[in-house]
């Protein structure tokens, strides 16, 4: 038997973004019936690579051979036109139009007077979509349907298109475990049509069942490639953290001091069985005073979620929050934040700072009521807390009135961290804290992390940085596809420990030590 | 030295734009003064320039308002059927008093702002479309309330329009009062930086804890309570409530001297001073065409190319 064709060749594909190389010299290659696994962690470069493929950026250096001819994709329409079909996390279809119409659009049956032949339209959607898995009134608005339902007639329309690349960005995220199957049953129908598939996914259960082969993107490179079969859990994730197993680290690479000394008190935040749908399934974790407790797990893991649904950010279907014994009511934020938790958000720039106003207002923007009386703020009050945390922070602004806009993102993150000590919270929940910021900055908010422990503090420490993880963390709690899967605890907290938990290594070494101390 | 020159000059473009943005409306009314008083007769008299003041009382008036919801990233489309509304109850409740009618007036206008808040900020309706409902609406029912215009024999409403303090109109002494007024809410209020912060960056205002909703209702009410203040001292000048024509595109005048004035709809930053020479520099330039006899449809190109210059002054502002 012949080798399946090739229907893709990518070679030395490069993309520069003003100051980040998102994607460096990647080769990539598909053949006809395979279900390529692409991974990477945030920034690997696979949203870049996927945009490059289907027309949305231009390459700045490499080849995109399509179906034996050398192509350049002007548009995503031209792309999808050749017959590469592209299903995001968020569906992109007409909520307003019937089921049957989204599925058709651009290509409606007609009847021999050239009108559309909406009775034979809906029957064929009919007929398509039940193979998907899908029964429902075709003459329905699209956005009546459940997401999964939704995320189901996209890749119909995807297939139908007549395409020879399907690529998938994380398309099981909004859905319920039934329609999973239904997608995996898809899936493996396509792949026996000769269709070639790109499945984009953090869940490493899905990849193992469905794909064949993988590419593991990191920092912009190609870091792996070949079949998935040959690559073990622990291995696939290793590579894709760029952490080798077993290797001796030096410690002291972060200006994490270690231990702290978490009273055994009661602890200061008790979340218990929050549940998000789609997000979170019965997520429970304490922080003593005194506490970091780091939150480990791959990208998707639920790990912002965790943090934001403690914060009253994320509305949650049940679980609950008690803060120093006295349970959260509302789940609001400003609920949560009068109770004494303060998120620091992942997304800094658009969930953080308020960047048109100035360094001032950004410290004194939730602690404001606190330093008005009447509704006037008292601008001496203001001075004066902002002139505390700007010392104390070692905030580097022109002056407190330049915008926050302007400084870096180290500096945007102490102002952020400036607003919530303002509240003198009792619990700070760190979304990636040092993200972007460069390596001086990153070491004083490390440093500052250790000191607000030390005055008896807990905090919720997220990272991808392994490194920053393990050594600013005295617990690791793990998680994955949105539940807990383990805790490490003392000497378990070591970035191989970390790896076979979250690769859910058949040894459960942290289970164990968590049982002793 | 010329090097130094070479690399600075993009830098003095965007410099000359801010400084167009920030003072542009201020040289525009000097400029229409100077021009004014060169060219028009009769312009430099005591009378004209309160002609022109009291002409321009209203829109400023209305304009405070919509400046607040502008800075919230919003706009607040109901402002000119909010008027119409104050004329057609004042005109109903005139019988029993002059402050009686007036704070039936103002549980109207607070009633179309909560209606209006209500829409953006629980609901989550785009501010254009829910304002648009009540721009309709509102005048709907000031017609239904009074069908056709009524002229207002009463002595206190009269006063209230052409009434003065040592020859200053109550027209303008209550535009200043006001304008002082909402720009210190703005600056020294908790209300006023909630404002901006959730104008700049909702999502960062909401998870700092603000009362983003509470904060938008508000803002909302204070736009129509003020655009009710305008209708009344414009159906106090007239002597007659007309809600058919009342306050017909007034949205668009407030919304004009507020963008002219230098307050990006990008939200997050609120000029008072600016908008209150915005409504000015508009009443200049229409007062200085019609005087010199050119049609209406020339101060309709006029206003347009103001537009354009104060949207190309702030270009590249707003948000990043």
């Amino acid at each position: 038997m012949a080798p399946p064709a090739e229907v893709l060749a990518v070679r030395g594909l490069s993309k520069t973004f003003p100051g980040v190389r998102a994607l460096d010299d990647v080769d990539l290659t598909l053949h006809a019936g395979e279900v390529h696994a692409l991974i990477g962690e945030n920034g690997a470069g696979k949203s870049t690579l996927i945009k490059l493929l289907t027309g949305v950026y231009r390459p700045d250096a490499g080849e995109i051979t399509f179906q034996g001819e050398k192509v350049s994709f002007a548009t995503p329409l031209d792309a999808q036109k050749a017959g590469i079909s592209t299903i995001y996390q968020e569906v992109n279809l007409i909520p307003l139009l019937s089921v049957a119409r989204n599925l058709f659009l651009g290509r409606e049956p007609r009847n021999r007077f050239g009108v559309l032949d909406v009775a034979r339209m809906n029957r064929e959607a009919e007929e398509i979509l039940a193979g998907y898995g899908v029964h429902v009134d075709v003459r329905r608005p699209l956005r009546t349907l459940g997401v999964g339902a939704q995320q189901m007639v996209a890749l119909a329309r995807a297939v139908a298109t007549d395409a020879r690349i399907v690529i998938m960005d994380e398309p099981t995220s909004s859905l319920e475990p039934r329609e999973v199957e239904t997608l995996f049953t898809v899936i493996r129908r396509l792949r026996d049509a000769g269709i070639a598939v790109v499945y984009v996914s953090h869940r490493l259960d899905e990849l193992y069942a469905v794909c064949s082969t993988v590419t593991v993107l990191r920092d912009g490179r190609r870091v792996h490639h070949g079949k998935l079969a040959d690559l073990d859990r622990l291995s696939l994730v290793s590579t894709m953290l760029g952490r080798d197993l077993g290797e001796v680290r030096e410690e002291g690479l972060t200006k994490f001091t270690g231990e702290h000394h978490a009273a055994d008190s009661e602890p200061v935040l008790d979340a218990a069985g929050l549940t998000v749908p789609h997000k979170l399934h019965d997520v429970s974790l304490s922080i003593r005073p005194g506490e970091v407790v780091g939150l480990g797990g791959l990208l998707g893991s639920g790990r912002t979620e965790t943090a934001k649904a403690i914060s009253g950010a994320l509305p949650v279907r049940s679980g609950r929050v008690t803060v120093a014994g006295t349970p959260l009511r509302g789940g609001s934020a400003p609920a949560a934040i009068r109770a004494g938790i303060s998120l620091l958000p992942e997304d800094r720039k658009s969930e953080g700072i308020v960047p048109g106003l100035s360094v001032r207002e950004n410290i004194a923007l939730a602690v404001l009521p606190r330093l008005s009386r009447f509704g006037l703020v008292s601008e001496a009050k203001v001075d004066s807390v902002v002139d505390t945390f700007m010392k104390r922070l070692r905030i580097k602004a022109s002056s407190p009135h330049q915008k926050v806009g302007e400084l870096s993102g180290g500096n945007q993150q102490k102002v952020l961290l400036a607003r919530w000590l303002a509240m003198n919270p009792k619990v700070l929940l760190l979304d990636e804290p040092t993200r972007g910021i460069d390596v001086g900055a990153k070491a004083e908010v490390q440093k500052l992390v250790d000191e607000l422990a030390a005055d008896g503090l807990g905090v919720l420490l997220i990272s991808s940085d392994l490194e920053e993880l393990i050594e600013g963390s005295d617990r690791v709690v793990v998680l994955k596809d949105g539940a807990v899967v383990g805790e490490l605890t003392g000497d378990d907290v070591t970035e191989d420990k970390l790896m076979r938990t979250i690769a859910g290594d058949s040894q459960p070494v942290a289970k164990e030590v968590a049982s002793d101390g | 030295m010329a090097e130094a020159t070479l690399r600075t000059a993009p830098l003095d473009r965007t410099r000359v734009l801010q400084w167009l943005q920030t003072y542009g409306v201020y040289a525009g009314v000097a400029a229409l003064l100077v021009v004014n008083i060169a060219i028009t007769p009769h312009f430099l008299s005591a009378e004209n320039f309160r002609t022109q003041a009291v002409q321009v009382a209203p829109v400023i008036i209305v304009a405070l308002g919509m400046a607040l919801v502008i800075g919230t990233e919003g706009v607040d489309l109901s402002v000119g059927a909010v008027m119409a509304l104050a004329a057609s109850v004042t005109a109903l409740y005139l019988g029993y008093g002059l402050l009686p009618a007036l704070l039936v007036v103002a549980l109207f206008a607070a009633a179309v702002g909560l209606a209006n808040g209500a829409l953006v900020a629980l609901v989550g309706v785009q501010p254009i479309v829910a304002t648009l409902a009540l721009m309709v609406g509102g005048r709907g029912i000031a017609l239904v309330l009074l069908p056709q215009l009524k002229d207002l024999r009463n002595p206190s409403l009269a006063s209230l329009g052409s009434g003065d303090i040592a020859g200053v109109p109550y027209l303008i002494l209550i535009a200043a009062v006001l304008a002082l007024l909402v720009a210190f809410v703005v600056r020294r209020t908790t209300f006023g930086r909630q404002l901006l912060a959730i104008g700049d960056s909702r999502p960062a205002a909401q998870l700092a804890g603000l009362p983003v909703r509470r904060v938008l209702i508000l803002v909302y009410i204070a736009s129509a309570l003020l655009a009710a203040v305008a209708g009344v001292l414009a159906t106090a000048r007239l002597q007659a409530s007309d809600p058919t024509s009342l306050g017909n595109l007034m949205e668009l005048s407030a919304i004009t001297a507020v963008v002219v004035g230098g307050t990006p709809l990008t939200g997050g930053r609120v000029n008072i001073a600016g908008t209150v020479a915005g409504a000015v520099l508009i009443q200049l330039l229409t007062a200085t065409l019609i005087k010199h006899d050119l049609p209406p449809s020339w101060t309709q190109i006029a206003q347009a190319i103001v537009i354009v210059a104060a949207v190309y002054a702030a270009r590249g502002r707003g948000k990043r």
